[in-house]
């Protein structure tokens, strides 16, 4: 895969092709694995990295998954690249800041991705558009059982697969969906929905995960507990969840337009007209304004718009995003006005101009 | 109970060093163990808290500077940085992560996956995880006499792979 080519396309998961999702923008799972003959990355000298590395490497390079997957071995990669990578949400944070030998083998449609070295030896993750779990979980225990048949995972009778951290051994398994919930946020009724989350164990984060804000209304939620439940069982309490929450935001939003139509018709066309004719805007406010206009076009608002083309957005008009469409190193002011002539020419439906 | 190694009084604290890859354990009593640590030029004893004289600090710090056979990690790194050092951890430290377990997920039996291959092997890969440490400190010290047998050893231990053949050529 070339990096430089990711600016021009996007991850199937940002079509807004599978069910629901106009809320769900995307379903993923992701499993942590760890050969039983080495130390966890944190505490493998480089020889065992490499080591480490290589051996998962080759198993991601016989991998039969019907696509190609590329190796990107991170360590080479300059810190755009690899910033480009995170907010692909192809890498973590974690992974493109670590140090040392590491990679990840990456499907052209940006489905899957396999860290090799983050926290733990091997991360898997499967992503799809929409509310997608089970095709999730069907395609990463395949590539799991794939890579098991030649490696020999750490793995205990008692204590399940074996991680770096505690809190993800066992099955080693984050069932996450990330959701667009703007009308919960403008009633603030979002509190809610994250006590009741956090009652059943459900973790809520932002939409770079851990740690992150919640930018644009997007929400992840996910399991907390990985041990002493069966994928299937923790796969499930997110299945039976959602929907509860979907309902509850379509509510929300219903009552927003019988409320006051006008008003909500007014703030995402405004907020439509300033994407359209802004010439600087940063990060926060574009996130902000393009989640307005997300709900807009979900609530029959604004008809000359895609779900796609705004999902796509989020992405791109991200730091790293923007810098490599400009092929160059910008400030932050710099940054604002690239983003603002970006957007404006997107949605004129131009195709971006490149340097 | 264990006695001192250097005295008769009854041990209280057990150390076990890893020192160029080989294991030491060390019983001493309280007295002993003061003089011990006082010589031993090791970064833990300098973060040693003042009030590690106490009979509860002495038994924190017991736990604290016991480290695992495989990768060396003490619990106390475990707890600073909240990541374990290798799978054996789960061993050595048993005691004092199943209570962790509990409470982070509750539970502390897996009732998810099980590997198709059988991990009727995880002893031996642990013992392979010390093997290879010691292989490279053996290699990184010259001990070429000490790396071949360390080699022969791993071999020996090592479960047979089933892809012999060589990886496939980079594309």
């Amino acid at each position: 895969m070339d990096i430089e080519s990711l600016t021009h396309t996007s991850g199937e998961w940002l079509r807004a092709t599978g069910p629901e999702s106009d809320i769900v923008m995307s379903s993923r799972i992701r499993l942590a694995r760890n050969l039983a003959q080495f130390p966890f990355p944190n505490r493998a000298d480089d020889t065992a990295r490499s080591e480490i590395e290589e051996i998962l490497h080759n198993q991601i390079n016989r991998l039969a998954t019907g696509r190609r997957l590329s190796y990107i071995p991170i360590s080479t990669l300059e810190p755009i690249d690899r910033q480009l990578l995170v907010e692909r949400q192809l890498i973590s944070r974690e992974h493109s800041e670590n140090r040392g030998r590491r990679g990840v083998g990456i499907s052209e449609e940006e489905n899957v991705s396999l860290m090799v070295n983050e926290e733990d030896h091997l991360r898997m993750q499967v992503l799809h558009s929409g509310f997608a779990l089970d095709e999730c979980w069907a395609e990463i225990d395949r590539i799991d059982d794939a890579i098991e048949a030649e490696v020999t995972y750490a793995f205990s009778e008692r204590l399940g697969y074996l991680t770096a951290c505690p809190t993800n051994c066992g099955t080693g398994i984050r069932v996450s969906v990330l959701l667009h919930l703007p009308a919960l946020v403008i009633t603030k009724e979002i509190q809610k929905v994250f006590q009741a989350l956090q009652k059943i164990g459900l973790a809520v984060r932002g939409l770079y995960g851990e740690g992150s804000q919640a930018m644009g209304d997007f929400y992840q939620i996910s399991n907390q507990v990985t041990l002493g439940k069966s994928e299937v069982q923790l796969i499930k309490t997110i299945q039976d969840v959602v929907p509860n929450i979907l309902s509850y935001e379509r509510r929300v939003r219903n009552a927003l337009v019988k409320e006051n139509r006008r008003g909500l018709h007014d703030q995402v066309s405004r907020a439509y007209g300033i994407l359209r004719n802004a010439q600087t805007i940063s990060s926060e406010e574009t996130m902000h304004l393009l989640s307005s206009v997300r709900m807009g076009i979900n609530l029959g608002l604004i008809d000359d718009l895609e779900i796609p083309t705004v999902n796509e957005l989020f992405i791109h008009t991200q730091p790293a995003h923007l810098q490599k469409i400009r092929h160059e190193k910008l400030e932050s002011a710099e940054r604002n006005v690239a983003r603002a002539s970006y957007i404006r020419q997107r949605l004129a439906g131009r195709p971006p101009e490149q340097n | 109970m264990k006695k001192c190694g250097r005295c008769s009084k009854p041990a209280v604290l057990h150390i076990t060093e890893l020192r160029h890859g080989e294991v030491q354990a060390l019983h001493l009593c309280e007295s002993c163990a003061k003089q011990y640590l006082s010589q031993a030029p090791t970064e833990a004893i300098e973060e040693m808290p003042p009030g590690a004289e106490s009979e509860a600090g002495d038994d924190l710090d017991e736990l604290d500077q016991r480290a695992c056979p495989s990768c060396g990690i003490t619990f106390k790194e475990f707890r600073a940085q909240g990541r374990l050092g290798c799978p054996h951890d789960y061993i050595a430290f048993e005691d004092e992560l199943l209570p962790l377990l509990e409470n982070i997920h509750g539970e502390t039996e897996h009732c998810g996956k099980i590997p198709k291959r059988a991990p009727d092997s995880s002893q031996q890969q642990f013992r392979l995880i010390k093997l290879r440490s010691e292989l490279r400190t053996a290699v990184e010290e010259e001990r070429y006499e000490d790396a071949a047998r360390l080699r022969d050893e791993i071999r020996h231990v090592e479960p047979k792979p089933a892809d012999e053949e060589p990886p496939p050529a980079e594309s």
